[in-house]
């Protein structure tokens, strides 16, 4: 089976992300990127996938700016190909940009099956798994926990519902999924496999064919939530603000006596 | 261009889900400003008995076909596209739910509808139709406008009361041929229910619940000690329940449980929006994050900016020297 899992650089969301002058996109200049959580669960679906019945792992990346440290950790981890896409997209693009844009480099990569992250913090027009699917005229199902092989031409994947309800669906290969989590955590890649293969494996490029992405919407306004009903936040040393939480919870009879 | 606005309405095993009625409320408010008309839209198979609990809309249009039965997302985008070809509303409202990060980029995908993802709020002005998406897990809010004649707003569970939309009554059914639903390649198997866990976090008055923060399996002794000390019990964010430090039936969430607690103490967990739809609901959120920024102080009603490391070990020393 060839699967292939499209992975992206995301900001960092533990780092404090600043707003442009405009006040309309993210200083980009400012940003620490990581790869996508929901990629790295589903680069860990497909190499369990591949663990167990065999496959081969091709990872695709847009080249949105250092994207071959992570790449190389992919082929880390077990991928067996790394593919970047080249083309101008230090400025960010739309979900449907992209889409448009993978969708054609898959025409020249083989895939039974694409995995992509069920979502990225910085979707805001749509999931690029289900945007790919359309593009490809594929079937697609989103936020899957778990994918079997159900005979060669089809597998059995779990779709997660609210309050923990699962639903079970047989898909017909080739398709799309947007993968939620992998039935175990993420590998790790040791750093120095990373730094090893930085230096003996090579990156395939293609170059991002021209496409026509209308998505449509443009942001007018990016900016911080309202503060309202901010907490209020209780400053001091450690033991202070513990003391006071005490007193809190106290007052609120929310202690055993 | 059309004014109406249509709702996809949600339902599971034959009920229907709250975001549904938020919906309503919200498709109410939108068809208003540009004196459109409100759609419920209803996909399924003997769902039609679903539309009296609709009366919020002026419409119920239905899709009713057995190869329905079960939710699968071609059939359902297939539908759902078909009913939004027939009405043509100016706006589509689906839920950002499961099923709805489905529908809501399909039908984008299909219909080539621009798409406002996670909105938390969507007005008409003018004729000019705006949303509000969050983003970067909570921390950032986007306005875009939205050109054209038609677009699908996926709207985030909590971003308008349920009880507006709440109201029976008898709206005008209209029919809707099902489309082609032959050649369909995915097959609905079963539904399986959770595992009930040790603890039912959602009967428990104080919750205890960490996140990523805590770093590794072994410092979840940590929170144990303190909830326990507390007479509460400890919940979760996903990732902890993905590690497998906890079972699933510790998580809090738009994928797990919604608890409605005297007390939840959140322990770093940063307040993704799919985490806050889960405990939003409790009496009394406090906060725990290195993070000055972390989303979680937005919904939380007390905060500290510190250490978990530091701060629990000291209130579980007063909480038990004190008891
Ligand atoms: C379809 C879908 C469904 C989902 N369902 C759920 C769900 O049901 N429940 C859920 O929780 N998530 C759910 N998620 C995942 C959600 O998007 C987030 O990824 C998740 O909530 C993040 O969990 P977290 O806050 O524990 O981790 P992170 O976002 O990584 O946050 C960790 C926090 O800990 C803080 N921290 C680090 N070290 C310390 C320290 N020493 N002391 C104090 N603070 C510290 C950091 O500042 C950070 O804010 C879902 C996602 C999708 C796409």
């Amino acid at each position: 089976m060839d699967i292939v899992v499209t992975v992206k650089m995301v900001p960092d969301l533990v780092e404090e992300l600043e707003v442009n002058a405009e006040g309309t996109d993210l200083d980009r200049s400012a940003v620490r990127l990581r790869l996508n959580e929901f990629d790295e669960h589903a680069l860990e679906q497909a190499l369990v996938l591949k663990d167990r019945y065999g496959a081969r792992v091709t990872v695709v990346a847009l080249d949105s700016g250092d994207v071959d440290e992570p790449l190389f950790t992919c082929l880390a981890k077990g991928a067996d190909r790394a593919v970047k896409v080249t083309g101008d997209f230090q400025d960010g693009l739309s979900t449907h940009g992209a889409a448009a844009v993978l969708a054609q480099v898959l025409g020249g990569i083989p895939h039974d099956l694409v995995l992509a992250g069920v979502q990225a913090p910085d979707d805001r027009d749509g999931q690029l798994g289900v945007l790919l699917a359309a593009a490809l005229r594929l079937p697609h199902v989103s936020v899957v926990t778990a994918v079997e092989p159900a005979g060669d031409r089809a597998v059995t994947v779990r779709q997660e519902y609210a309050g923990g309800v699962v639903g079970e669906l047989e898909v017909d290969l080739p398709a799309v999924l947007g993968v939620q989590a992998a039935p175990q955590a993420p590998r790790y890649a040791p750093v120095s496999k990373v730094r090893q293969l930085m230096k003996t494996a090579t990156l395939e490029t293609v170059a991002a064919p021209a496409v026509e992405a209308g998505a449509g919407s443009t942001v007018t306004r990016l900016a911080r939530p309202e503060a309202t009903g901010r907490a209020e936040i209780l400053e001091g040393a450690p033991d202070e603000v513990a003391d006071r939480l005490y007193t809190i919870l106290a007052d609120r009879g929310l202690l055993k006596q | 261009m059309s004014s109406d606005v249509a709702v996809i309405i949600e339902h599971l095993e034959g009920v229907l889900a709250e975001v549904s009625f938020e919906m309503l409320a919200k498709g109410r408010e939108l068809a208003a400003a540009g004196g459109g008309q409100l759609w419920g839209v209803l996909i399924g198979h003997g769902v039609t008995r679903l539309a009296g609990e609709l009366g919020a809309a002026d419409g119920v249009a239905v899709v009713e076909d057995e190869r329905l039965a079960h939710y699968t997302p071609e059939a359902y985008e297939r539908a759902a596209a078909a009913a939004l070809q027939a009405l043509g509303p100016r706006v589509a409202l689906v839920a950002s739910s499961s099923m709805g990060l489905d529908l809501a980029a399909g039908l984008s995908g299909t219909l080539g509808w621009p798409l406002c993802g996670y909105c938390k709020d969507v007005a008409l002005t003018g004729g000019t139709l705006s949303a509000v998406s969050q983003i970067y897990g909570g921390k950032l809010m986007a306005t875009a406008e939205v050109p054209g004649e038609h677009a699908v707003c996926a709207m985030l569970p909590g971003a308008a009361a349920a009880a507006a939309g709440r109201r029976r009554g008898t709206a005008t059914l209209r029919e809707i041929p099902a489309p082609a639903l032959d050649s369909l390649r995915m097959r609905f198997k079963r539904l399986i229910q959770p595992e009930a866990g040790d603890v039912d976090i959602t009967r428990e008055s104080i919750l205890v619940s960490v996140g990523r923060g805590i770093g590794s399996q072994d410092n979840l002794a940590v929170v144990e000690e303190l909830a326990q000390a507390l007479g509460g019990a400890v919940s979760s964010s996903r990732p902890i329940v993905d590690q497998g430090w906890l079972p699933k039936s510790r998580q809090v969430g738009k994928s797990g449980l919604s608890v409605k607690p005297k007390l939840y103490l959140a322990v770093g967990i940063s307040g993704a929006p799919e985490h806050i739809e889960g405990m939003r609901g409790a009496e009394l959120i406090v906060a725990i994050n290195t993070d000055p920024s972390a989303p979680i102080f937005d919904v939380a009603h007390y905060g500290i900016v510190s250490d978990l490391f530091d701060v629990l070990p000291a209130l579980t020393e007063k909480v038990k020297t004190s008891a």
